[in-house]
This record gives structure tokens, C-alpha cells and sequence, in this order.
């Protein structure tokens, strides 16, 4: 049996590869954009969080 | 505001922690039982319910599911009340989750050690404890989304969202890996065959290393190491980033565990891709944790929580480091099958799970029972042995990983490979010797952080409800303009379905082609269901636990040709519910072995492997020869197989046991060729007929076109 070379069996597979790719990289810079814009008095705040209860 | 009095519940938390430590031992216990297995056969008690086959699975779940499951809970239900300002949600839930994850424990153990098993790896189980599993699991979600909508806190702090992407994840890994038919009681078939079983096995497999032994304990990390150290996380910041990026790229890389395998070689790539990506979040979680100690490296020194820590964070970023290399197709061709994988996920256990769960129960109990650890000193002992153990455990095993591949990959200058197989083995015998001291040692620290830990009980008293105050959260918050992330944050639901949607898509992309593309899996017209005899067969070797140290997967190598025979092809493995690819060769591949040995040698070697291998370390499974198979198992078997789609003739389930007689009465005869009496009835029969039978359907297509080539 010859080994057949997937990638030229599947239909569109460029179309499945672009996609997750366009969909990758909006993810991240979407997430990077609006992290580095927020608002750092309110993120200390937030990370403050587990400190905050101070048991004892 | 009116200020809320309540109480966070203490007594939940202490049943958890308790629950950890014990599996700690039970867990370590079969893991160096299973390691001095390796080098004395002998200590398998020559009994079924202790042989390597069924001590490793019970090993790998203790580990994972008993005592890192526990621990996970420990840290979830004491957190996630302070991180809330609220009481859990239902002391019942927490008390039903409790106790059914606790049975669930006990009745793993006990069904591991008489084989029932699916035979995938770390989802062993079989579907009465899966489908527990996830009654239980939701009982724990129902509890934790209650008490986050009660919360008094306006913020979700990040520890919650590896929470809930924990949560989330670990039931869809679950379920979809879980799909099985019942054949009866405690015995179903895989829904999936071959190649697709392999790739779902271990997108499930990666995914519960990603989503159960990394993403809860970041959650544990982020809460309990800006506790211990008083002061807030590094980088606010970067701990969004780590917890997206983390959860998206990480459900991607699973097919890194199949390079070379017969998997397509597109959903290897992005495999591949992935987790080399996976470095960046991973590092960048590790680089926050341990900047977060900086400036107060004196503390570390002082503290034994924060030492711990230190080499658990330590340990995560080398491990995460280490994954994505071995995600390269020309280093996992190298590491794969060997002891080097075993030395990699011990970094991850042993050092990550295992010292962050030490570090969070020092730090918990003195809390909960209000008063002073015990003993610093030999809780630092304690630290001392764990690593020292770990080092002892890691270093010989990945020297036995590269002297493996070197030795089966050696040839003569003649063309021939230079070793046996049993050579290799032989010759890393010190090596497995010294990791069993090591993981000795990490044992013996665990049992003095038990005897640290009865000593502090003993002198504080148990604070079962501790109070607490909390303005409630307004019915209507104006936010005004706002920050997106916060309105994630605000809305745990929404935070759930947005990481589902994130870890969806991994797994979607990856499988759907896989699924319904059939030029995936070429079909080979040769290959044909497995006859009965031979069905029940592979079932014992499903039972027996073979997978934990045979692979059924040729490579493409030259050496992995030259050694075991033509590598393996996607469409030899149509009839196989569950596949039996296997993860590590302590043994010879034996894809091939069908036909290679006569019957007898099979028959004799599973009576006593060194008799026909000497200086083999393969227990003996003399009760193979002993035990009668189970035929009236046999038509229902078949009628699950058609149901999955093997093309047996209709109505073939009734006279499946005829076919079945006179195959076991053919090889009943052959074997008294060879002097070796024995009814045709016996369980190793079957053995004996699926062993001769795998990987020699392709044989016959050779055949039949070296034949047409002939006539043309």
C-alpha cells in the first residue's frame, strides 16, 4: 500500500488551516490590546483580592 | 452598607485535605511498587490483581485523580470562599462531592485491580465510574457556580477562571473520550476505532495533563503564593494573558503525543505547532510566580511553604520548557517509547503537583487549626528529601531514555542492528534500580510531612467555622464605562461559555477532519474484523494491562522496520475498539508478532517469560493457563462490535462460540504438536490466537500483490 500524502485528500483543508489561523491570531491580539489598555488602578485593586481577608 | 456576618467552612476543606494526604501515600505506594516491579519481576506476586499491567494504571489514577484530585478541592473550597467573601454554596453539595469522589476512588481501585479496564490511558475506568464521575463533577460545578453568584466580592480573581476553565473543560475532555457502549457490567468498547480513538485518547490524555494537573493548581498558585508570601501576584496583567493564551493554545497540542504514529500527518503538525507556542503562556505563568518573590528571597529562605514553591514553580517552568521540545517531530523520534517521557512527566508530578500540594497543606493546616506548624525543620527535611528524590528519580531515567534509543537505534557496520531488544532492557536495570530509590525518599519525605502535619493537629484546635464579614454586592451595580474584561469577569457564566467556546475550537478543528474526511483513513481491503476467538483474546490483553509496556505502532524508522517489520498504516487499525498503540516500550513493539513465534513459544512464555527470554522482566501470567475463558460473553460482544459498525454478517452473534470452539480446538492441537497438553477452553488460547493474528492482515496483501505482479 502506498502511503498517500493526507493533506491533498482533504477538500479546502487550506480553508480549515486559514481559519483557525485568522481566528488564532484575532484571539490574541484582541486579548493583548484590551489587557494593556486597562486600567491599572482597578487591576492592582483586583489582584489585591487574596489579600485582602487576612485571617488572624 | 449593612456588613454581612457569615462563616467560611472549614470542616469541608480539613475532609479534602485529609483525603490528600492519604492518597499522597496510596498513590506513591503502587507507583514504587510498580518501580520495583521493573527491575524483580518477581514482586508481582505472580497474582492478576498485582501484576505491572493493573499496578501502573491504579498508579496513574491514584496520582491524578485521588491525590491531585483532593488536593485540587482542598485549595478550590478553601479559596474560592475567601476569593467569594461567601460560604459555599450548599454544605450539602460540598459533603455529597466529598464523599462520591471518595467511592469513586475506592471503587477505581478495586475495579483496576481485576481488569476492568477500557484500556485508554489515565481514562482506564470503566462506564458505571465514568458516568459517576460525572454526576459527581457536576455536583462540584453546581456548588462552585453557587458560590460565585452569591459572592461578595464584586471581582472574579484570576485563580477562579483557571477554576471555571478547569471545571468546564475536564467535563467535555471526559465525556467525549468516555463514549463507550456497555457490553455488559463493567466491560464497553470504545465508540471510536484505531486512529480516531488514538487521536481523541489523546487530546484527552494532553488535556487532562493541561486541565487537571496544570490549570487547578495555577488557580492554587495564584491564590496561595501571594498568600504565603503576602503580597500580590508579579503581574496583574500577565496573568490574564497566561490564563487565554493557556487555555487556547493548550487543547491544540495533543497529537504531539502520535508523531510518526499512523495519524495524519496535518494533525501531527499542528500538534507540533501548538505546543511549541505553549512555551510562552507557560513561562510567562512561571516568570510571574517567581517574580513575585522578588525582593523577598529572605522569606523563601525561612519558610518552608515558600521553598516548596519556589521548585514546584521551578519545576513547572522545565517541565513546560521540556514538553514543547519533545513536541518536535526529530526529538520525540528519539524520546518517544522511552524512559525519557517517564522522567518528564515525573518533573510535572513530582515536582509541580506534588510540592505545590505539599506547600498549600503546609500552609493550610496551622491556618485551620490556628497555631504554628509543628516543626519547621523537618518540614525542611521534608524539603530536602522531595528534591533529592526527585533528582535521584529523574536524572538515571532520562540516562536510561537515551541509552534505550541509542540501543535500538545502533547498527553493525554490516547493515544489522547491533542489540537485542532485551539487551536494552538489561542494560538500564541500574538505572531503574536508582529512580526507585529516588521516588523511596520522595515517599519517606511524604510520610514525615504526615507526622509534621498529626503533630500540628495535635497541638492547635480545629477552627470548623470561621467568621467572617462582608458588604454584599448591590442588586444593581452601575459600572458606567468600563473595562470588557471586566464584564467577563462580572459574569462568571459568561467567563464559562467564553472558555468553552476557546477550548471547542482546538479540539473541533483537530477532529472533524479526522472524523468524516475518509481519505484520512485509507482502507485496506486485507484487513478483516478480528474472528471471536481473537476478539476475546485482545480483551485479555486489554484486561491484563499489556499497553502499559508494549506498543502496537511501528514507526517509520529504518530500525523500527528493520527490528519489528513494515511500520504501521491507519487502515490496519479500523476493528480496534479501543486502539492498543500503547505510550512506552518497556517491552518489544509487537504490532507485528502475529506469526513470528509458534504457539508454543507464546504458550511458555507467558507461563514464564525468562524461560523463553532469559533476564526477562515481563511477569508471569501463570494463570492464563489456569482460567476458562468467558464465551458467554462472546455473542453480546459481537452484537456491540456491529453496532459500531465491524462488519460481521447478520445473526453472526449466534454462532460466534462455534467459530470460536473450533479455532481454540485448532490451536489446542497445534500446541500438542508440541508436546504441551492443554483444553482448548483456556484463556490463553485466546491470547495465544489474537497475538498470532495482530498486524498480519497487511502480510496478506503483500501477498496477494506480490502474486498479481507475478501473473503480470
Amino acid at each position: 500500500m502506498k502511503f498517500i500524502n493526507y493533506l491533498e485528500k482533504i477538500g479546502g483543508v487550506d480553508i480549515l488551516g486559514l481559519t483557525s489561523f485568522g481566528i488564532f491570531f484575532i484571539f490574541f491580539i484582541v486579548m493583548l490590546t484590551w489587557v494593556f489598555k486597562a486600567d491599572k488602578s482597578k487591576i492592582e485593586e483586583i489582584s489585591r483580592i487574596p489579600l485582602d481577608n487576612q485571617e488572624q | 452598607m449593612q456588613v454581612e456576618k457569615f462563616c467560611y467552612d472549614n470542616k469541608i476543606v480539613k475532609a479534602f485535605g485529609y483525603a490528600t494526604v492519604i492518597f499522597a501515600i496510596v498513590g506513591m505506594l503502587a507507583g514504587l511498587w510498580a518501580a520495583i516491579q521493573l527491575y524483580a519481576p518477581a514482586t508481582s506476586l505472580n497474582l492478576a490483581p498485582t501484576t505491572f499491567g493493573r499496578i501502573r494504571p491504579l498508579h496513574t489514577n491514584a496520582i491524578i485523580f485521588a491525590f491531585v484530585g483532593n488536593c485540587i478541592f482542598t485549595g478550590v473550597y478553601y479559596s474560592l470562599q475567601r476569593l467569594c467573601k461567601a460560604r459555599m454554596f450548599s454544605d450539602k453539595l460540598s459533603w455529597i462531592h466529598f464523599w462520591g469522589w471518595q467511592l469513586i476512588i475506592v471503587a477505581a481501585a478495586v475495579t483496576l485491580l481485576m481488569g476492568y479496564t477500557s484500556g485508554k490511558e489515565y481514562a482506564e475506568l470503566e462506564w458505571p465510574v465514568d458516568i459517576a464521575i460525572t454526576l459527581i463533577w457536576v455536583v462540584f460545578g453546581i456548588n462552585m457556580f453557587g458560590t460565585i453568584l452569591q459572592r461578595r466580592e464584586k471581582h472574579l480573581y484570576v485563580a477562579i477562571w483557571f477554576y471555571i476553565a478547569t471545571w468546564v473543560t475536564v467535563a467535555m475532555l471526559h465525556i467525549v473520550n468516555s463514549f463507550e457502549i456497555p457490553v455488559s457490567f463493567m466491560k464497553s468498547y470504545s465508540w471510536y476505532a484505531g486512529v480516531q480513538d488514538a487521536l481523541v485518547q489523546w487530546w484527552y490524555g494532553h488535556n487532562a495533563v493541561a486541565f487537571f494537573l496544570t490549570t487547578p493548581i495555577l488557580g492554587l498558585m495564584y491564590y496561595f503564593l501571594p498568600k504565603a508570601a503576602n503580597r500580590p501576584v508579579y503581574s496583574y496583567r500577565l496573568s490574564i494573558i497566561h490564563f487565554w493564551a493557556l487555555i487556547f493554545i493548550y487543547i491544540w497540542a495533543g497529537p504531539h503525543h502520535l508523531l510518526y504514529t499512523a495519524l495524519p500527518d496535518w494533525a501531527q503538525s499542528l500538534g507540533t505547532v501548538f505546543s511549541l507556542m505553549l512555551i510562552f503562556p507557560s513561562w510567562g505563568g512561571m516568570l510571574n510566580g517567581l517574580f513575585t518573590l522578588r525582593g523577598a528571597w529572605d522569606k523563601v529562605r525561612e519558610d518552608p511553604v515558600l521553598k516548596f514553591m519556589v521548585v514546584a514553580i521551578t519545576c513547572y517552568g522545565m517541565a513546560t520548557l521540556e514538553g514543547p521540545l519533545l513536541s518536535l517531530k526529530n526529538i520525540s523520534a528519539i524520546a518517544h517509547y522511552s524512559d525519557w517521557i517517564i522522567a518528564h512527566v515525573h518533573i510535572g508530578g513530582l515536582g509541580w503537583n506534588g510540592f505545590m500540594a505539599f506547600a498549600m497543606l503546609y500552609y493550610l493546616v496551622p491556618k485551620m487549626w490556628g497555631t504554628q506548624l509543628h516543626s519547621k525543620k523537618l518540614a525542611t527535611n521534608h524539603f530536602w528529601l522531595g528534591t533529592i528524590g526527585i533528582i535521584l528519580y529523574a536524572v538515571p531515567l532520562y540516562w536510561a531514555g537515551f541509552t534505550q534509543t541509542l540501543m535500538w537505534k545502533t547498527f553493525t557496520p554490516e547493515g544489522q542492528l547491533k542489540f537485542q531488544f532485551l539487551e536494552s532492557v538489561t542494560n538500564i536495570i541500574p538505572m531503574y534500580i536508582t529512580r526507585s530509590v529516588g521516588g523511596g525518599l520522595y515517599l519517606a519525605g511524604a510520610l514525615l510531612m504526615c507526622y509534621n502535619l498529626a503533630k500540628t493537629i495535635a497541638a492547635g484546635k480545629f477552627i470548623a467555622n470561621e467568621a467572617a464579614e462582608a458588604a454584599p454586592l448591590p442588586k444593581k451595580i452601575n459600572y458606567g464605562k468600563e473595562h470588557w474584561h471586566r464584564w467577563i469577569e462580572r459574569r462568571p457564566l459568561t467567563l464559562l461559555v467564553v472558555s468553552l467556546i476557546v477550548v471547542v475550537i482546538g479540539g473541533v478543528v483537530e477532529m472533524i477532519p479526522a472524523f468524516l474526511v475518509k481519505s484520512n483513513i485509507p482502507t485496506i481491503t486485507s484487513v478483516k474484523p478480528y474472528t471471536p476467538l481473537e476478539l476475546q483474546g485482545r480483551d485479555i490483553y486489554v484486561r491484563e494491562g499489556c499497553y502499559t509496556c508494549h506498543s502496537q505502532m511501528i514507526r517509520p524508522f529504518r530500525d523500527e522496520v528493520a527490528r519489528y517489520g513494515e511500520y504501521s498504516k491507519a487502515g490496519e487499525f479500523v476493528y480496534d475498539h479501543p486502539f492498543q498503540w500503547g505510550s512506552k516500550r518497556t517491552g518489544p513493539d509487537l504490532a507485528r508478532i502475529g506469526d513470528k513465534y509458534p504457539d508454543s513459544w507464546h504458550y511458555n512464555h507467558m507461563d514464564d517469560p525468562a524461560s523463553m527470554s532469559p533476564g526477562s522482566v515481563m511477569p508471569a501470567y501463570p494463570w492464563l493457563l489456569d482460567d476458562a475463558l468467558d464465551t458467554a460473553s462472546t455473542p453480546a460482544k459481537i452484537r456491540v462490535m456491529q453496532k459500531l459498525g465491524v462488519p460481521y454478517p447478520a445473526g453472526f452473534d449466534k454462532t460466534a462460540n462455534q467459530d470460536l470452539t473450533a479455532q481454540a480446538e485448532a490451536i489446542s492441537a497445534r500446541l500438542k504438536k508440541d508436546k504441551i497438553e492443554t483444553p482448548a477452553n483456556k484463556e490463553i488460547i485466546a491470547l495465544i490466537a489474537y497475538l498470532q493474528r495482530v498486524g498480519t492482515d497487511i502480510k496478506l496483501e503483500q501477498k496477494t500483490m506480490a502474486g498479481e505482479t507475478t501473473m503480470q
